[in-house]
């Protein structure tokens, strides 16, 4: 086997700052290619918060590929409403199901009330815990949150541990242990990646998708832009890359990727849309009409086509 | 003077006291009160510019222009940590709340199969055993104050006895305020309390619209009524008078 005699020639050669070369790995995929990972029945985390910053183009690809009986574990928004309107979502693990603008998501409503998906519903917090359990292996954080109200009562897999611990009086507190989410693949959307999977969050707030990208099996990442690494910290501060690579095992570059929800700072919500898509939950005929012209697409460009063709006709 | 004012005044007046603590109102009228109670009496109270950080200037409610004074920096993980370590006041909200404070934002006609399904839980279940909080209730009714709840999503006194210390400790839950008075716990069993009835609205007013037996003092206070500054400072917090669409005047 040769052997490289290091130099400082050598050396220098590997720094971007002398020569841009950059030695990351290449884990750019299309959307096709991600949702071939997927199979009937997989836990799936989704990104994001309500209709903020979710992996659209990864949802409708989803939706495309016909991929059944699917659980959903998230801070829910549309991805929950539009998997239960197309019938490929069984469960939905939640902290709620927003869009925001639109307090309920009017598809997860219908969903609900006429028992079309089972539901699994933790306290806000809580769900944070059991994302943040996965992440680091634990089988369960404990937490206060759910005592006294209906949660346990509601998830009755829950269950309450003792603390090992006596407090000053002598008494073990009991705390609710939430479990950690079992989730096969993660689904993130980030404004900027490298090649390699290297996540930054320009907006003002990162979510949970860190955890995500931690507690998943594998975790896919699309983003509105792969940039070259040297340049990530022409986008923003190093505070801004929250999520490296070894979380991550594929790439995707989808710019308006989370359309219709907000992408700030690269866009806003695009509200008339989201208000179009709400309104189809109420009326089949509506929905049947959008399902048809905006998920029947063949691609993500096709899909934007479709979105912006709508503004042309009016 | 319109009713919505005086609701103002008096969830402005929940978060008297306070300082050093995330004065956390969701909703219309709880946002402008307490920026209302920052802009005045609790100036050392952190708020939320409703996005992701925290201002110390009067922020316009829902006016995402407009130039924040930030002091911090509070994304929602954040969020979670401060209500885990109790320095928050939040006043939430409530489809139902029964006579021992417990609250129903999660669903109608119960959690498995909704007749119709509310918010959720949201985050009530952790607020309500970590800190302080209040609740708002625009429209008091026999269908907003029950008998009883569908759904428990914040407990009230009765449950958190059940769970005794010391698990209830932190559990602090202080007012309501509705449209026509403004509601405590401080009797001896913890059960609801007319603290005091706002100008314009008969006691009986409040016992017909309420499906439990509400606790009356003797000697029953009026509700504050705002003062001219302050109803400048509430003008300028809602310019666009969204609280008049939440409270309707007798």
């Amino acid at each position: 086997m040769a052997t490289i005699e290091i130099t400082l020639e050598v050396i220098y050669s590997w720094d971007h700052r002398k020569e841009k070369r950059v030695s990351v790995v290449n884990k750019i995929l299309t959307e096709e290619e991600v949702v071939a990972q997927i199979e009937d029945g997989m836990t799936i985390g989704v990104g994001g918060w309500g209709s903020r910053r979710k992996p659209m183009s990864l949802i409708m690809a989803i939706i495309r590929a016909g991929i059944q009986d699917l659980t959903v574990v998230s801070y829910g928004g549309p991805e929950i409403g539009l998997l239960s309107a197309t019938g490929q979502l069984k469960k939905a693990i939640y902290g709620f199901v927003s869009l925001d603008s639109i307090p309920l998501e009017p598809h997860f409503r219908v969903a609900r009330q006429t028992g079309k998906i089972e539901a699994t519903e933790f306290d806000e917090g809580a769900f944070y815990l059991g994302l943040m359990a996965a992440a680091h292996r634990v089988p369960f954080y404990p937490t206060r949150a759910g005592l006294g109200s209906d949660m346990l009562e509601m998830n009755p897999e829950l269950k309450l541990v003792e603390s090992p611990y006596p407090d000053k009086s002598g008494k073990h507190e009991k705390l609710v242990a939430i479990p950690a989410f079992d989730i096969d693949v993660s689904l993130v959307h980030m404004n900027r990646a490298d090649q390699g999977g290297n996540g930054q969050f320009l907006g003002p707030d990162l979510f949970f998708d860190d955890l995500f990208a931690m507690a998943a099996k594998k975790t896919y990442m699309s983003c509105e832009k792969i940039v070259a690494t040297e340049n990530l910290l022409d986008e923003g501060s190093v505070h801004t890359l929250r999520i490296p690579r070894i979380f991550v095992n594929g790439v995707v570059e989808a710019p308006r990727g989370a359309h219709f929800t907000e992408c700030p700072p690269d866009y806003g919500r695009d509200e008339e849309f989201q208000k179009l898509y709400a309104a189809t939950a109420k009326d089949s005929d509506l929905w049947e009409s959008f399902r048809s012209r905006y998920l029947e697409t063949d691609s993500h460009q096709e899909y934007l086509r479709m979105v912006d063709s709508r503004k042309e006709e009016k | 003077m319109r009713r919505s004012d005086i609701c103002i005044a008096e969830i402005a007046e929940c978060f008297r006291g306070e300082s050093d603590i995330l004065c956390n109102p969701i909703g219309i009228s709880p946002i402008i009160g307490g920026r209302l109670a920052k802009a005045t009496f609790a100036p050392d109270v952190v708020m939320t510019d409703a996005v992701s950080v925290l201002a110390t200037n009067t922020l316009p409610i829902g006016d995402q222009d407009a130039p924040r004074v930030i002091e911090s920096y509070a994304p929602y993980r954040t969020i979670f940590d401060i209500l885990w370590s109790g320095r928050r006041h939040v006043m939430m909200g409530a489809t139902q709340i029964d006579q021992y404070g417990n609250q129903n934002i999660a669903a109608i006609g119960g959690f498995q199969k909704p007749k119709a399904q509310l918010l959720g839980l949201r985050g009530a279940p952790g607020n309500l055993i970590n800190h302080r909080t209040s609740y708002w209730v625009p429209n008091h009714t026999k269908r907003s104050f029950v008998s009883k709840v569908d759904v428990v999503s914040g407990p009230g006194y009765d449950r958190m006895g059940e769970i005794g210390e010391p698990g209830n400790r932190y559990h602090d839950l202080h007012r309501v305020v509705s449209n026509l008075g403004v509601f405590d716990f401080d009797t001896p069993d913890r059960r609801m309390r007319l603290r005091s009835i706002h100008p314009g609205v008969e006691v009986a007013e409040v016992v017909e619209n309420t499906d439990f037996e509400i606790v009356i003092p003797d000697n029953l206070e009026l509700s504050r009524v705002p003062s001219e500054a302050e109803l400048e400072i509430i003008k300028i917090i809602d310019p666009t008078e969204l609280r008049y669409s939440e409270v309707q005047d007798a």
